[in-house]
């Protein structure tokens, strides 16, 4: 069993907006490219081009139909990585102390040279957000981009998550959720940002801000149509509709 | 806390190097992170006009295509029947005496015996130069089958198109309405946009049948019946018109809207614009009453003006649109069952779009000069703006559509505005700037000009002395009048079946035409495959070039293998389809950022090579020899016309280095990578709205090149060149159409839009639901699902079925389904979505293989359950009984109609594959390496 720190210095993470978010996989494929590079062991593919291929991910994108009780069905696309929980789960599930929360920020990271591959941890989490590399045989999750963020190497404006510095609709932002006034947290709080399955009690960091209500500009049947004045016609035929222009022309 | 010690600052590589993706067309600026000389990692350009940092799947996930085993490793002679895939290497020398010693005989005798054309090409302007050289009239690339009715609408009616070429004004607008968008052609821009305009809480009302991608986030989904945006943006038309929310102002000054129409039933001009002496167009000055030239100063045209003349009354375009979109039949209450949306949502539609366009509408403070002299204090905005793809141009009413949705923006005041549609340059161009098409061959001699262009009438035709086509594609013949971008999806069934007659070789680049690119794929492969009765193959010759080991490879009887993308130069050059911003114009490089490790070249500078070899004038030098070594030194040394070549960045000016119009730099190249790869010249404040008008941006236009004078234009809601057509139709003219066609075009080429129902040439009686197909936003073209992250995305792909149909063909998730169009059949696995107009189902472009192909396993998911809905889709239409056969295609531009496919839906038992199945290709590369682990450092 490993400890979580009483409470961390920053809470950094992730706010995703699923209002915005269309669904493109950008996050997850920068992910994959730059973890497979960088923190750990590269995340491997087997049968890369075979029957069944199936590769390490960090974070996936998941896409669910919503049909609302009126109106038309709707699609939500749902981004999905480690949410960095003050109560992981995960962390204390971990025979080895590989799993850890870091004191400084909060990020739940693996220690892979003292991961013994048991998996664990990946039951534990009822978010799924940890993957067992096929090859390496460690348990993959999540960094931050821990060796991004205070990456000197890289412009100060790059220091930010890749799924975060690629994302094309801006549906991903970066912060500090222990600090009220940050981009996160005034966000979050504007747009009544959630928690994944609060129930679990695993207290996640990274929220998500609902999708706005859609469909607004279908009246339904019998209700007053507000935008009934602006088409109010100012001739019913051709001839009327003349003799209107040059009225109207003649005020011009 | 017992923390393992990080090292937070890891080297992140050994060296950036910024060139330009080509994932797709997007063209997003890329930093390519180096290791030990090996891609480690792909990120978007922060400084790059056109994504501005961020990037998409496919462009980060380039790696996996630069590594792919499907690349081709060296140039390949067929030895087993075409289609085996049978090949066996070959040096380069030998290939390009190959194609020299084919291609020799055929310009010194017929030039036309070679059909050259170009599919997923970025380099257009050279490729089409290459072309014209050779002398063949036969050259296009693939917008034939994309989307010219998107841009030929837009650029006959405004003189600029969506697509990659406007955008809408992401900082003012506050309503953004977009219909049948694929993620294809700038997408970060759009998704970038839509994120910047949600945030600040504008509306996006996305018009669609399938509610994903930009529909699913869009606030308002319209989930209209396929085929129909016609009918529906005409009934929003009559609502806006008939409540008097249009602009008469810019409808007055800036369109043709005031223009008077020729009354005369009896006059051969009956129908055409008045015009002066000069060719000017004429209204009515309403200050005098009497007639004037449209651009003279001080004029008020009088949008609702009669001019008398000899017992002829003679109205303006405003009046004919008044008579014609006024009455009941684009009323909503007439139009709401055909299109599938109730009267009352088309109403609120209409009605929002007027809140919008007037309520909230604002000025600028900018003051502007326009083309008639007259000083504006503002910029009147109109923040309600549109775009529109595949999705409405992919349909045989896919022109007088897109043309709908013009006229639709143009009444609202909507475009080039503040809160708008804005072009980008080198847009606005109207269609009477661009070329018209050439096809004059000489043997052993150039073609007398460029091929493709904008016919303003008969006289433009492509035609024999005959009256016959002169194109293999019959691209500008009477079946396709303003075929602006070649009819691809045509060459090889009129090659195959000689009409209008034989050729000899056909060489293709960048085009899986017996795959995915094709309508009647399996039809296509026996005709590349079909031989005569002395045993020879119905085409004689094919010459394909491609990185990659598609499908298309296995029917070329030479492959000419090219690069990948960060192994190579490319220009995309403001000739032919630039990088540009509504408010800058760019332009951008690639360069070779890694050296390829197999003994292949890129294609353009293969045709450097070849051309000097066959003795091209364009590509030789006054003493035989080549002129230019390869593509880079073409990109740099090579001048359209003096001062002008294919980038503008960085020429040699009289002191010095200057932009735009210049002399040849040969440090140019060196200037772009060092900045980038990329060049961008900002249009000055004032000059950036309102463009097509606005006396400082022409001014500006003409000193980067983009034009040679001043070319101000008014917006064509009325198109002529139509109307010459219908005039050869109804009998007046030395050009005149067969006889069959004739009350098509009389029909068709109405100069204002109006729709008609493609469903019922597709037999939507017995065949009454649309099958459709999108691509997904991590994937373009057939390339992609051979790449190995990409596939975990989208292995296969499910044919999605509305709710309804599930329930009505007793069919759950994973059950299989029969699929019956009128010209075939696939059985396929199926997906239920409730998100989905009810009588359409779906699926997922070119996701589906061939066994052999692309170097995946012949087991692999995209072999298996994978499938194209093209099989089901002919290039001609079901017999009418007429005994003719109609080309599925729209009859004004000859757009492959692929949108207008009609199918019938039953449960069929479980298949272990999708049908039809169809044998092995052996591929030239091996099959499946098997696991892959790709870190390049340490």
């Amino acid at each position: 069993m490993t400890t979580l720190p009483t409470s961390t210095q920053k809470k950094l993470g992730l706010v995703i907006d699923l209002d915005t978010c269309v669904g493109c996989h950008a996050c997850v494929i920068s992910c994959k490219g730059w973890n497979t590079e960088n923190y750990g062991a590269a995340l491997s593919d087997t049968d890369a081009y075979g029957a069944n291929p199936s590769g390490t991910f960090l974070n996936r994108v998941h896409s669910y139909e919503v049909q609302p009780a009126q109106g038309e069905a709707q699609l939500i696309h749902f981004p999905k990585s480690c949410l960095h929980c003050e109560d992981a789960p995960c962390v204390t599930v971990c025979p080895t102390g590989a799993s850890y929360k870091r004191v400084e920020d909060g990020i739940v990271l693996v220690n892979e040279s003292d991961c013994i591959g048991c998996g664990l941890c990946a039951w534990a989490c009822p978010y799924g957000a940890r993957e067992m590399d096929a090859v390496e045989k460690v348990m993959k999750k999540c960094t931050l981009c821990v060796d991004r963020i205070y990456n000197e190497n890289l412009p100060e404006e790059d220091r930010e998550p890749a799924c975060v510095r690629t994302c094309p609709s801006g549906a991903r932002h970066f912060g500090d959720f222990a600090d009220p006034d940050s981009n996160v947290s005034k966000l979050s709080a504007e747009r009544g940002g959630m928690n994944l399955m609060p129930e679990q009690g695993t207290k996640p960091v990274n929220k998500y801000l609902p999708p706005r209500p859609k469909d607004t500009l279908a009246v339904p049947e019998g209700d007053i149509d507000i935008l009934a004045p602006y088409l109010e016609p100012v001739a019913q035929e051709a001839k009327g509709f003349l003799g209107w222009l040059d009225k109207t022309l003649e005020k011009i | 806390m017992n923390q393992p010690k990080l090292d937070l600052s890891p080297k992140v590589s050994d060296e950036v190097r910024k060139t330009t993706c080509y994932m797709c067309a997007c063209r997003c600026g890329i930093n390519v992170h180096l290791k030990s000389g090996k891609v480690a990692y792909i990120e978007g350009n922060r400084d790059h006009p056109v994504n501005k940092g961020v990037l998409c799947a496919k462009g980060s996930a380039g790696i996996m295509q630069v590594n792919a085993p499907s690349r081709l490793k060296a140039p390949l002679k067929r030895v087993g029947p075409r289609g085996s895939g049978a090949f066996e290497e070959i040096s380069w020398d030998e290939a390009l005496q190959i194609a020299a010693d084919w291609l020799e005989p055929i310009r010194k005798d017929n030039p036309e015996k070679l059909a050259f054309f170009t599919g997923r090409d970025q380099s257009q302007s050279f490729t089409s130069l290459w072309a014209q050289s050779f002398g063949t009239p036969n050259y296009a690339a693939h917008g034939g089958f994309c989307s010219v009715n998107m841009a030929a609408a837009g650029i006959y009616t405004m003189g600029g198109a969506f697509w990659e070429f406007g955008q809408p004004d992401w900082d003012h607008t506050k309503l953004f309405m977009l219909f049948g968008v694929a993620e294809d052609h700038d997408s970060n821009p759009i998704k970038m946009g839509i994120g910047k305009i949600k945030a600040r809480g504008a509306r996006v009302v996305g018009v669609n049948p399938i509610r994903t991608g930009y529909n699913a986030v869009a606030d308002d989904w319209v989930g209209i019946t396929p085929g129909t945006d016609g009918l529906f943006i005409l009934s929003l038309v009559h609502c806006l018109m008939k409540a008097g929310k249009i602009d008469l102002n810019y409808l007055a000054q800036f369109t043709n809207a005031p223009c008077l129409v020729n009354g005369d039933e009896k006059s051969s001009d009956f129908g055409l614009l008045l015009r002066d002496d000069d060719g000017k167009e004429l209204v009515i000055d309403r200050a005098t009453g009497k007639l004037a030239p449209f651009d003279q100063k001080g004029v008020k045209p009088d949008l609702a003006a009669t001019h008398r003349h000899a017992g002829i009354s003679h109205r303006t375009v405003m009046q004919h649109m008044a008579e014609r979109y006024l009455t009941d039949e684009y009323a909503p209450e007439t139009v709401a069952e055909k299109v599938g949306i109730s009267a009352k949502r088309i109403r609120t539609l209409a009605g929002e779009i007027a809140r919008v366009a007037f309520d909230e509408a604002f000025e600028l403070d900018q003051e502007w000069t326009d083309f008639r002299g007259e000083t504006h204090k503002t910029m009147q905005g109109r923040p309600v703006s549109f775009h529109a793809m595949r999705g409405i141009s992919a349909h045989a009413n896919g022109f007088q559509t897109c043309r709908a949705l013009h006229v639709l923006q143009i009444i609202l005041g909507s475009v080039e505005v503040p809160g708008g549609f804005r072009f980008k340059p080198p847009y606005p161009k109207p269609a009477t700037a661009h070329p018209k098409p050439h096809c004059k061959v000489t043997p052993d001699s150039p073609l007398d000009g460029p091929h493709l262009g904008f016919t303003h009438g008969p006289d433009d035709l492509a035609l024999k002395e005959d009256g016959t086509p002169a194109r293999i594609d019959k691209a500008f013949s009477w079946e396709n009048p303003m075929s602006s971008h070649g009819l691809m999806h045509m060459v090889i069934s009129n090659a195959y079946a000689g009409d209008p007659y034989k050729i000899d070789t056909l060489f293709m680049y960048m085009a899986n035409m017996s795959w995915n690119s094709s309508m009647n794929t399996g039809g296509v492969m026996k005709m590349l495959t079909d031989k005569t009765e002395d045993g020879e193959y119905v085409i004689p010759r094919i010459i394909y070039s491609d990185a990659y080991s598609s499908e298309m490879v296995a029917y070329a009887d030479l492959i000419l293998p090219d690069t990948t993308y960060l192994e190579r130069h490319d220009c995309i050059s403001l000739l032919d389809r630039p990088i540009c911003e509504a408010d800058a114009a760019a332009d951008a490089i690639r360069w070779p950022v890694i050296e390829p490790d197999r003994d292949v070249r890129g294609f353009q500078s293969v045709l450097c090579e070849l051309g000097a070899k066959l003795g091209l004038p364009a590509f030789t030098n006054d003493d035989g020899s080549q002129k230019y070594a390869d593509y880079a030194d073409y990109i740099v040394n090579h001048e359209r016309k003096p001062g002008i070549g294919p980038l503008a960045g960085w020429r040699m000016g009289e002191k010095g280095l200057t932009n735009g119009r210049g002399g040849v730099n040969e440090g140019q190249l060196d200037s772009y990578i060092k900045n980038g790869g990329f060049f961008v010249e900002h249009i000055p404040e004032g000059a950036n709205y309102y463009k097509p008008w606005n006396v400082d941006y022409q001014d500006w236009a003409v000193g980067m090149g983009l034009f040679d004078s001043p070319q101000p234009y008014l917006f064509s809601l009325y198109v002529e060149p139509m109307r010459r057509f219908q005039l050869a139709a109804e009998g007046h003219g030395d050009r005149q159409p067969p006889d069959h066609l004739r009350d098509r075009i009389k029909h068709a080429m109405d100069p204002l839009p109006m729709w008609y129902d493609p469903a019922p040439d597709n037999k939507s009686e017995e065949y009454p639901i649309t099958a459709l197909t999108q691509r997904p936003m991590a994937m373009y073209h057939s390339w992609g699902s051979q790449n190995a992250w990409l596939r975990q995305l989208h292995g296969h792909n499910p044919l999605y079925l509305p709710t309804k149909l599930m329930r009505e063909n007793d069919l759950v998730d994973g059950d299989w389904a029969r699929v019956t169009s009128p010209h075939g059949e696939i059985t396929v696995p199926v997906l239920e979505m409730a998100a989905l107009n009810e009588n359409t189902v779906w699926t997922w472009n070119a996701i589906g293989k061939r066994k052999g192909a692309w170097a995946l396993d012949e087991n692999a998911p995209e072999a298996t359950k994978g499938f194209l809905l093209n099989h089901l889709i002919h290039e001609l239409l079901p017999p009418k009984g007429d005994g003719l056969r109609w080309a599925n295609s729209d009859p004004i531009t000859g757009q492959a109609a692929w949108f207008d496919l009609k199918v019938r839906i039953e449960k069929a038992d479980p298949q272990s594959e999708s049908q039809p199945s169809l044998p092995p290709i052996e591929s030239p590369v091996g099959n499946d390496p098997g696991d892959l682990v790709w870190k390049v450092g340490k």
